[in-house]
């Protein structure tokens, strides 16, 4: 984009979010009581919520980079640089997001056919649908081609009986997208099909599980006799696998968001302790000088690999550098902040609200999306071609 | 937009510094260059500026090749990855960045010569230990027209053998850059042993004259004029210890494939992978804030001292990190001097320390972020 089409567009964004977002929307909270996951059963904590989502979606801001056709804003690389500026510069919340904007969607808009696309996304970008994730199973976790839930051959569906574990909002999700395993002759790779079920389908049942955290955002799931329709396959019968890996490195990229410190966006942890901590002692303030640094560093690293993106140079298994070194920070970070917040922070809801809570929830981080030595397990492999 | 990703022409000129570097200056040069005695290499240097680095940050107009701070960075970096020795921070980016910043027709002058490789500078800055350019004490004495220079300062890089010499002073309401040759009567250069075999000197100022002439930029005012360089050199000194670092880990990985332990290699070992894919991710975000740094520098350097100060920051660590997991993971043989690891080591540490340490610029970017 030429500079003179570029300063056109952000001066456009900026007049639309000034004159779109409610006031109540820009105070940039990202806690889990604020954010909007959408959905049929989902219940907006206020108008002023009900009211941002239905204004982006109208105008594809909910999904800004997908197609027009597909619910999205078609924007460019360049133009999302500067929509999620502008939207940081009025300190606007994400309108709305969800499993489907950080991981179906990615994968539909690579493997889907365009029908697929034209049913599935739409409803994702308006956050009429919600999605959940099937992938782990009691045996199957850091091993997750192991899955043993089964599709048995019915004619015109699969009949799948299994279960699933962790399955994240299972509870509260309209579909799942699930990895079923439809050859149990052809290797652990090769037998998977990557299946998108209606959770409103006779034979699902979920049961909450409950965190250290003290909430319940986990479920155990179980299938009984579901017919799934042979049109709910996403790519080829039995290569589910690639789509279910192409999933994770956007499921990874974006767990490691969190760890990094939004360059020039976010405010300074130090900053940040600095509220509560009168005299931050040497000690405190040199670990969280650290976590600055690398925060800072990660945020850039982030950017670029976006930029390169851009430029056709992709990421691909870097994804589990980023998702290593971005959860990794964001324990670190949560560990600070609760050693700055000293006893106030060990209340449930105390002084600092769910400080606690959200501390325990970030030691999840290195699990969820593939552990810590998982991913350094592919870097070794793939990147450094260290034999395995 | 700027962009973190390498332009096609850095990635050229990546590509062209790496196989020079590889035939011109490997690091056997450096070993043959320390068993010999000699801190400095004129015919690499000659060439290297054949090659427009050394007016890297030259104007067109005075014969430079103006590639500008991102390109000097990918330069720098090359060199970190053979440890090629060369006087291109001191001159090349901190002095042609300061000659730069003062544009009159004696700068454009220097300028020239600099991008001939005809001359070198060295920046005389610290005093003490550490880089701590406000507490200045090298005194510089109002004396009729001019100033009379006394004091001494250390860890002068390339000081040993550089031409000209770049002296931050105090006067009397501020700091103030002088420019001076280096063999002016009452300049006493001592070299330093270092480490990492390099030039480095502790000079002594015994009543040395100056002129208004030998100022740059404006009396009690040398930070207008040395900043931009400070912060041109710290970025690059970043992108070399990162360069560094990716040249120590590079010779870690191959071994990592090549020795054998219990019938395998150790490669297999998954603690060692671990290890390995750990540093390789510190290197992989450190290298981010590098490009970083060099975008900052080019599109709005007023803007830029978070940017650098993040760089030198993290290639600090990240280099200190890489050069002790290199010398673990090769055991016994990397504690010898008969193989490189110790060069990268020796040469991280002088790094680490030049132009701010990591508590500096660590500092620098907490100030920077309100806190
Ligand atoms: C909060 C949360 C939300 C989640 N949400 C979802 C979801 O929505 N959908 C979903 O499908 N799953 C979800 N998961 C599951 C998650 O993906 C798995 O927990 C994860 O993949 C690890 O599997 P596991 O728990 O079986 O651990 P295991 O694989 O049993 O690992 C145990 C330990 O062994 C280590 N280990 C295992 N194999 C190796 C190896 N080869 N080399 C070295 N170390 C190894 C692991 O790193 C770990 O430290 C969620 C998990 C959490 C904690």
């Amino acid at each position: 984009m030429s500079d003179d089409k570029m300063t056109a567009f952000r001066a456009e964004m900026r007049a639309w979010l000034q004159e779109n977002c409610p006031e109540e929307m820009r105070d940039g909270l990202m806690t889990e009581e604020s954010i909007c996951w959408g959905g049929k059963s989902w219940t907006f904590s206020s108008p002023a919520q009900k009211l941002w989502l239905e204004r982006c979606a109208a105008k594809g801001y909910t999904v800004p980079t997908w197609p027009v056709a597909y619910g999205g804003a078609g924007f460019s690389r360049d133009q999302e640089k500067i929509f999620l500026e502008e939207m940081d510069r009025l300190n606007a919340r994400l309108p709305l997001q969800s499993f489907g904007i950080w991981m179906l969607g990615p994968a539909l808009l690579h493997f889907g056919t365009h029908e697929q696309k034209l049913r599935y996304l739409p409803p994702v970008a308006r956050g009429e649908l919600r999605w959940c994730q099937g992938y782990s199973e009691p045996g199957a976790g850091s091993d997750l081609a192991n899955v043993q839930t089964h599709g048995a051959e019915g004619g015109d569906h699969w009949l799948v009986n299994g279960q699933k574990i962790w399955t994240s909002y299972a509870d509260k999700a309209d579909w799942i997208f699930a990895l079923v395993r439809t050859d149990r002759d052809a290797p652990k790779h090769k037998g998977i099909s990557f299946l998108l079920i209606n959770m409103e389908d006779p034979g699902i049942e979920t049961r909450p599980i409950k965190m250290i955290s003290g909430v319940s955002p986990f479920c155990e799931t179980f299938f009984t006799d579901v017919k799934v329709p042979k049109d709910q396959i996403v790519g080829a019968e039995n290569a589910g696998w690639d789509v279910a890996k192409y999933l994770l490195t956007h499921e990874r990229e974006m767990i490691s968001a969190g760890g990094a410190a939004l360059s020039g966006g976010g405010r300074a942890l130090g900053a940040v302790i600095a509220d509560t901590v009168r005299d931050m002692d040497a000690v405190l303030r040199a670990d969280a000088m650290r976590c600055e640094v690398d925060g800072l560093a990660l945020g850039l690293t982030l950017e670029r690999y976006k930029d390169q993106a851009a430029a056709g140079q992709g990421a691909g298994d870097a994804s589990a550098m980023l998702k290593y070194m971005g959860t990794e920070l964001n324990k670190r970070r949560h560990e600070l902040m609760m050693s700055a917040g000293g006893s106030d922070a060990l209340e449930w809801d105390g002084p600092l609200g769910n400080r606690a809570g959200d501390w325990l929830r970030t030691k999840a981080n290195s699990i969820e999306g593939g552990t810590s030595e998982v991913m350094l397990s592919i870097v070794s492999r793939r990147i450094l071609g260290l034999p395995g | 937009m700027t962009k973190l990703v390498r332009t096609d022409e850095e990635t050229l000129l990546a590509d062209m510094a790496r196989s020079f570097l590889e035939r011109e200056a490997p690091l056997s040069k450096l070993r043959q260059m320390r068993d010999q005695g000699r801190t400095h290499d004129a015919a690499a240097w000659k060439a290297m500026a054949e090659l427009g680095w050394a007016g890297v940050l030259v104007p067109e107009s005075a014969g430079g090749s103006d590639m500008g701070f991102a390109a000097a960075n990918v330069i720098a970096e090359e060199m970190g990855r053979t440890l090629a020795v060369a006087p291109f921070l001191s001159t090349a980016v901190i002095a042609a960045t300061t000659l730069r910043q003062v544009g009159d027709a004696r700068a454009s002058k220097a300028l020239a010569q600099i991008a001939a490789g005809e001359t070198t500078y060295a920046l005389a800055i610290d005093e003490s230990v550490k880089f701590a350019p406000d507490s200045t004490r090298l005194e510089a004495r109002a004396v009729g027209n001019g100033f009379c220079l006394s004091g001494s300062k250390q860890f002068v890089v390339d000081g040993g053998l550089a031409e000209r010499l770049l002296v931050l002073a105090r006067t009397q309401a501020g700091l103030t850059l002088f420019d001076i040759p280096a063999d002016r009567a009452g300049v006493h250069r001592d070299m330093a042993h270092m480490i990492d075999s390099r030039d480095v000197a502790r000079i002594r100022f015994e009543d040395v004259e100056a002129t208004g002439a030998d100022v740059l930029g404006a009396v009690d005012d040398a930070m207008s004029v040395l900043q931009p360089a400070l912060q041109a050199g710290q970025a690059a000194l970043a992108a070399e210890m990162t360069g560094l670092a990716a040249g120590a880990f590079g010779m870690t990985l191959s071994y990592l494939k090549e020795r054998k332990q219990f019938g395998v290699e150790i490669g297999r070992f998954q603690a060692l992978q671990h290890r390995a894919a750990h540093l390789w991710c510190e290197i992989e975000v450190t290298s981010s804030a590098i490009l970083n740094a060099g975008r900052m520098l080019d599109s709005d350097p007023a803007s830029a001292a978070l940017a650098v100060s993040l760089a030198k920051a993290r290639a600090t660590q990240t280099a200190t990190l890489a050069v002790q997991e290199g010398v673990q993971l090769h055991g016994g043989i990397g504690m010898t001097d008969a193989f490189d690891m110790g060069f990268f080591m020796k040469r991280a540490r002088v790094g680490a320390e030049w132009l701010g340490d990591y508590s500096y610029h660590a500092e620098k970017v907490a100030a920077q972020r309100g806190f």
